[in-house]
């Protein structure tokens, strides 16, 4: 597996994983996370950049209990696909939560937390989990 | 463009073969396949392979495999649409026969995942999705499908018990099939009690981590007879893509890309769903065989869990689905399996499955889905 990422890769991320920065078609408003050059509905290349807005709900959602060899220390752990308030999905996990509380349509916000621990390569990794809006 | 016929097959055992490499069971496959139809030489050949690079280490697969096959200098190539790679290769094989650019040429595909352990095999299936947005949050493969199966369920009211009939449907078929990595029955109830892998599928919801390898050779239709009393045209070819990561679908319980792969397919060959004898479709996960039913027009979106409750997709049904067991019992050697389902659909159209033989098949479809639906490729076979 490939493990000794540089820095340069975590640096570059920084505007999506940690500002929720999208950007939107000038043309048909069309919202794109991570941003794009060319609008998959209109080809437009014109693009406004914008920030995601930090709530919505779950569109659908699971718990992991066979994780990837990187997050076996969390496992078991939830993780949704979460429309956001614009209508962007996104997929991330659901933390501090009790999985029974979670159900299709629960409110959530998104909450900048830590991803992954460093592996060899010494870098810890940051971004966007999301927790429930307790109403 | 030339008419195109399959005219020899061939498989390994899939399963956890810990005594034979990747160039060892890609060449068993390739030569059973040239003893099929005894031809004395291939002009090209295509090799569909998911991650050589990440399950061993190793790239280059066409110059490798070509080399160990004893056919080097022949032009080799290597093909990767994640999980639909072996169907890829086909496609790409029969371009160069109905081109005619060239006659002979073998279509073959591979998979060794069993050299390293299981957390690393995940980490390895991840690089069909999505690694920026989809592993990087933690998400696995099962856990993609289980949120599509979570979604069908809700949208649709599929229940867990049809989940499993799917599971249970597949492995009767695999208990007749010796190529079969798990060839024997599971009832409903070992299905609903195995160990949750992502909530709400379970283990025998999905496929397992196999080796294997497939191969088949192809020749120019009006050749076919020089080779083979029972050739198999290729009538219907679709290929399309989707969005790598799920969560950008405007509706993750249908895979866009497999409507427009089998509409494409369905035009070509100029007949309609209901004129399928029979069908091997992608079923990695239970839900993904529902899923496939209801994408390809089988039935009506929503009514998968319940054709295949009332047993519309067992081999005496209306429409068979996976007589060979599907990915679930046979196995899933990611890069094989888009070819296996063919071996089993020209075995079927041929006559010869034996067992697990679908009465009268004339026509068969095989649907080869890559990732959660990146890509997808839809073949359409008829005896001739
Ligand atoms: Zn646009």
């Amino acid at each position: 597996m490939v493990t000794a990422v540089k820095v340069s890769k975590t640096w570059r991320e920084i505007p999506q994983r940690y500002r929720l920065e999208a950007n939107k078609c000038n043309n048909c408003g069309k919202i794109f996370f991570p941003p794009r050059l060319i609008c998959s509905n209109c080809k437009s290349r014109d693009f406004a950049p914008i920030k995601l807005p930090k709530e919505g709900k779950i569109y659908s959602f699971t718990i992991i209990r066979t994780p990837s060899s990187e997050f076996k220390d969390y496992s078991p752990f939830a993780i949704a696909i979460i429309e956001l308030d614009n209508g962007v999905k996104l997929m991330s996990q659901v933390v501090d939560c009790d999985f029974n509380d979670l159900e299709i349509g629960t409110r959530v916000k998104l909450v900048f937390r830590k991803i992954q621990e460093d592996g060899s390569s010494g870098i810890i990794a940051y971004g966007y989990k999301c927790v429930l809006v307790k109403s | 463009m030339r008419d195109v016929a399959i005219i020899g097959v061939g498989i390994t055992k899939f399963g956890e073969l810990w005594g034979k490499s990747l160039r060892d069971i890609f060449v068993e496959s390739a030569l059973r396949a040239i003893d099929n139809c005894g031809v004395k030489k291939i002009e090209a050949m295509y090799v569909g392979n998911f991650s050589g690079g990440l399950f061993v280490g190793q790239e280059h697969l066409g110059s490798l495999l070509a080399d160990y096959l004893g056919y080097a200098p022949i032009p080799a190539i290597r093909v990767e649409a994640a999980c639909a790679a072996g169907a890829l290769a086909l496609k790409q094989a029969f371009l160069d026969v109905a081109s005619g650019f060239s006659d002979i040429v073998l279509a073959g595909g591979v998979e060794k995942m069993t050299d390293i352990d299981t957390g690393e095999a995940t980490y390895g299936l991840a690089a069909a999705g999505d690694r920026e947005y989809e592993a990087f949050q933690g998400v696995t493969f099962p856990g993609l499908y289980a949120l599509i199966a979570r979604r069908h369920m809700y949208e649709y009211g599929t229940t867990r018990e049809q989940l499993a009939k799917v599971a249970v449907k597949n492995h009767k078929n695999g208990a007749k099939n010796p190529y079969a990595q798990f060839p024997f029955e599971v009832t409903i109830e070992q299905v609903l009690n195995s160990t949750v892998i992502a909530d709400p599928l379970r283990l025998l919801d999905c496929s397992p981590i196999s080796d294997g390898a497939a191969s088949v050779v192809l020749c120019p239709a009006e050749r076919a007879k020089e080779f083979t009393n029972k050739p198999v045209k290729i009538i219907g070819v679709g290929h399309a893509t989707d969005t790598i990561a799920l969560a950008d679908r405007e509706n993750i319980t249908t895979s866009k890309a497999t409507v427009e792969a089998g509409k494409q397919a369905y035009k070509m060959a100029g007949v309609r769903p209901e004129d399928i004898d029979v069908a091997e479709v992608h079923d990695c996960f239970t839900i993904a065989e529902i899923c496939a039913m209801e994408d390809l027009g089988f039935v009506k979106k929503g009514e998968g869990g319940k054709a295949v409750e009332e047993g519309l997709t067992e081999i005496g049904g209306k429409i068979p689905i996976n007589p060979s067991g599907g990915l679930k019992s046979k196995g899933h050697p990611v890069g094989a399996t888009g070819i296996a389902q063919v071996v089993e659909v020209v075995t079927q159209l041929r006559g010869e499955a034996g067992e697990r033989q679908v009465r009268n098949a004339k026509i068969g479809l095989t649907h080869n889905l890559g990732g959660s639906g990146g890509s997808v490729i839809v073949h359409i076979l008829e005896a001739i």
